[in-house]
């Protein structure tokens, strides 16, 4: 998958010479997405009468909030190296055995219990798959995808699961105060705490050594197939608290559950400037992506452009985000010549 | 190395047998040559995606983005036929290969000129070419009775006893064969995905060889796109949706290294077979469809762990080693 080819890497090369701290910080991918982000917000504040309406834009949080848990750690999965194609069909899984559980009439303590441990159970296979047997994670994960997804289909068929208790829906329905949901509040903390573990211990500099040189980890003694087992449990996890929280939203549970969110979520990863070569990436670029990509589709949403429709724009946003800068570098590169 | 690769070939062949074998025990009438036939037509599409997935994959990339581009194909060629009942179809087969073409020379020269990751350029492109698919027909589907007669029956015709998409099918199973094994494009693809420094040293322009494979890819997407439609007889934007996961599970299951460099083209034929046959096997041995996709998955990682078996590189197992050992302790 990565590319040995040099150009691919000079984002995570080091200059001569570092620029002032000012035209570093303007110059970094995060503030240029930022930009991006309040662009998108006074476009759509101008295009629907709607938008600016606080209530409004708590509804459209739901857009992202649940994407964004599992981008936090598929963010760390893909500094690391690694890729985790089944998030979606964990979801499927871990939701399939929820409404399993309440059709039996377990209560709402139990039914998250069951939905995480079926998310960090499905993490626990990637990763032994991945980091025990050394195998590559693409394809595991695409075959782990059909697996859990399969199971749910199984399960299910084209049934579909409701009946979850009343208290259950505040998860996915729920407000802490005001306008801010409980998927939003979580949103937020979730996002401190992988800030911290990422960008302020040790667990987090040894991913991103891992990522940037996997050999030169190893031989510092860092433990690379532990860190990549920890991080594949962690994306299950996280799959899980989505699983939770998507279920007690829709009230109902389908094998089709969260298809095709595997893309969405490393479409929001690589839009906040993770390098999907591994190595460079923050969560801050992240939470922003996650922004920008809820806006996006929440404004077109307000102007009734359909979702297939969205997903045009979300792909053509991948793409120019990503190409956009290595234009501009080509240009640059071109006149000093 | 090529013993070995013979020998897996011949092992995939042998599980085939098996399979079909242990499926005949329980419903007699399926290892008849006609079923097998049959089997063999329903697999053609997936054969004809295969081989290009195969060749993206060869030069250490992917292309998740052949199922919309088949969308996409289909979508058109068959809102043409509907609408222009007089155009000739080898007018409208020649279209469909080119619109494919198109659709894959823009992830190839993504890929090629601005150096953007393969898996990054085709997850948006995926999104974008099943959007357009939608823009174009507006959500309608183009149904059997819109389509000419012509157009519907062209993949059906008889041709000493299989219908033409069989024989299409194997057409484009030589042509691939006689492309990647005969000519420079086939080495160029080799090597590119084998070594990729060594390749640039010895004058391959890595970037154009992985831009044709796109484009190659995109053109036999096309060309399915047109024949998935007319096989189905309808057309609509969620056709084929998920099926570049099955393109490149045939592969994984042919043996074609992920990391580029290593597969044949029997291979990748012999991978979409056996996701055919057991496609085509269990609503006759009575197992629910619905277990199908859970089957596939299993079989993958299984293909998975038996190709790292086989592909271990004997200069990296020291460090490997060691390392593992250190995690263990």
């Amino acid at each position: 998958m990565s590319d040995i080819v040099t150009e691919t890497r000079t984002r995570s090369a080091i200059p001569d010479r570092l620029g002032t701290p000012v035209s570093r910080l303007l110059g970094s991918w995060e503030v240029l997405l930022f930009g991006v982000a309040i662009a998108i917000f006074i476009a759509n504040s101008f295009a629907s009468p709607y938008f600016l309406n606080a209530w409004n834009l708590s509804d459209a949080t739901f857009n992202f909030t649940e994407k964004a848990m599992i981008a936090f750690a598929m963010a760390m999965l893909i500094i690391v190296g690694e890729i985790d194609l089944s998030v979606a069909a964990i979801i499927a899984l871990a939701s399939t055995a929820m409404g399993a559980a309440a059709q039996m009439g377990i209560g709402t303590p139990g039914l998250v219990a069951i939905g995480l441990a079926v998310g960090l159970v499905c993490g626990a296979i990637n990763g032994t798959l991945v980091s025990v047997l050394k195998l590559p994670s693409i394809v595991v994960t695409i075959g782990t995808m059909s697996l859990f997804r399969g199971i749910s289909y199984i399960t299910l068929g084209d049934k579909a699961y409701g009946k979850y208790p009343a208290d259950f829906a505040y998860f996915g329905q729920g407000y802490v105060v005001w306008v801010f949901s409980f998927e939003f509040v979580l949103f937020i903390v979730l996002a401190v705490i992988f800030g911290i573990v990422l960008h302020a211990t040790n667990f987090g500099r040894q991913v991103y050594v891992i990522g940037n040189n996997e050999f030169a980890a190893r031989f510092s003694g860092i433990p690379v197939e532990r860190v990549k087992f920890k991080l594949f449990l962690l994306t299950g996890l996280m799959s899980g608290i989505a699983a939770v929280c998507l279920t007690s939203r829709l009230g109902s549970t389908r094998p089709s559950i969260a298809q095709g969110w595997e893309l969405e979520v490393v479409t929001m990863v690589v839009l906040g400037g993770v390098s999907i070569l591994g190595g460079a990436g923050t969560i801050a670029g992240v939470v922003i992506a996650a922004f920008v990509m809820g806006l996006v589709t929440f404004g077109l949403g307000l102007l009734n452009v359909p979702g297939i429709v969205m997903s045009i724009f979300v792909g053509l946003l991948l793409i120019i985000t990503i190409a956009l800068p290595i234009v501009v570098r080509r240009i640059k590169f071109m006149s000093t010549k | 190395m090529k013993k070995l690769l013979k020998h897996r070939e011949l092992l995939l062949v042998g599980i085939i047998a098996i399979m079909v074998a242990g499926f005949a025990t329980r419903a007699p009438g399926f290892a008849t040559p006609g079923n097998l036939a049959n089997i063999f037509n329903d697999t053609s599409i997936l054969i004809i995606l295969a081989l290009g997935q195969m060749t993206v994959i060869l030069t250490k990339s992917i292309d998740l983005s052949v199922a919309a581009n088949l969308a996409f194909t289909g979508m058109a060629v068959a809102m043409m036929d509907a609408a222009y009942p007089g155009m000739p179809l080898a007018l409208l087969v020649i279209l469909a290969v080119g619109i494919g073409a198109v659709l894959g020379a823009i992830n190839g020269t993504l890929v090629w000129w601005l150096r953007i990751p393969p898996i990054v350029v085709t997850l948006g492109t995926l999104t974008i070419y099943r959007g357009m698919a939608f823009v174009l027909s507006g959500g309608a589907w183009v149904n059997s009775h819109q389509m000419t007669p012509d157009f519907l029956n062209f993949p059906r015709l008889p041709v000493l006893g299989m219908p033409l998409l069989s024989w299409m099918a194997i057409g484009i199973v030589l042509l691939m064969w006689v492309v990647l094994t005969r000519t420079q494009f086939g080495r160029a693809t080799y090597a590119s995905g084998g070594n990729p420094t060594a390749a640039v040293y010895a004058g391959i322009d890595t970037g154009r060889t992985k831009f044709l494979a796109f484009t190659l890819s995109g053109a036999l997407a096309g060309l399915a796109g047109y024949l998935w439609v007319s096989r189905y007889a309808v057309a609509y934007v969620d056709v084929a949706a998920g099926f570049e996961l099955d393109t490149v599970a045939a592969c994984v299951i042919g043996g074609i290294s992920i990391a580029g460099g290593i597969g044949s083209v029997a291979g990748a034929v012999l991978g979409a077979l056996f996701l055919g046959v057991i496609k085509n096997a269990l609503p006759v041995i009575g197992i629910s469809p619905f277990a199908q996709m859970a089957i596939s998955g299993i079989v993958i990682v299984a293909a998975v762990v038996f190709n790292a078996r086989a592909e271990r590189r004997a200069g990296r197992i020291i460090l490997r080693d060691r390392g593992a050992k250190e995690v263990s302790a």
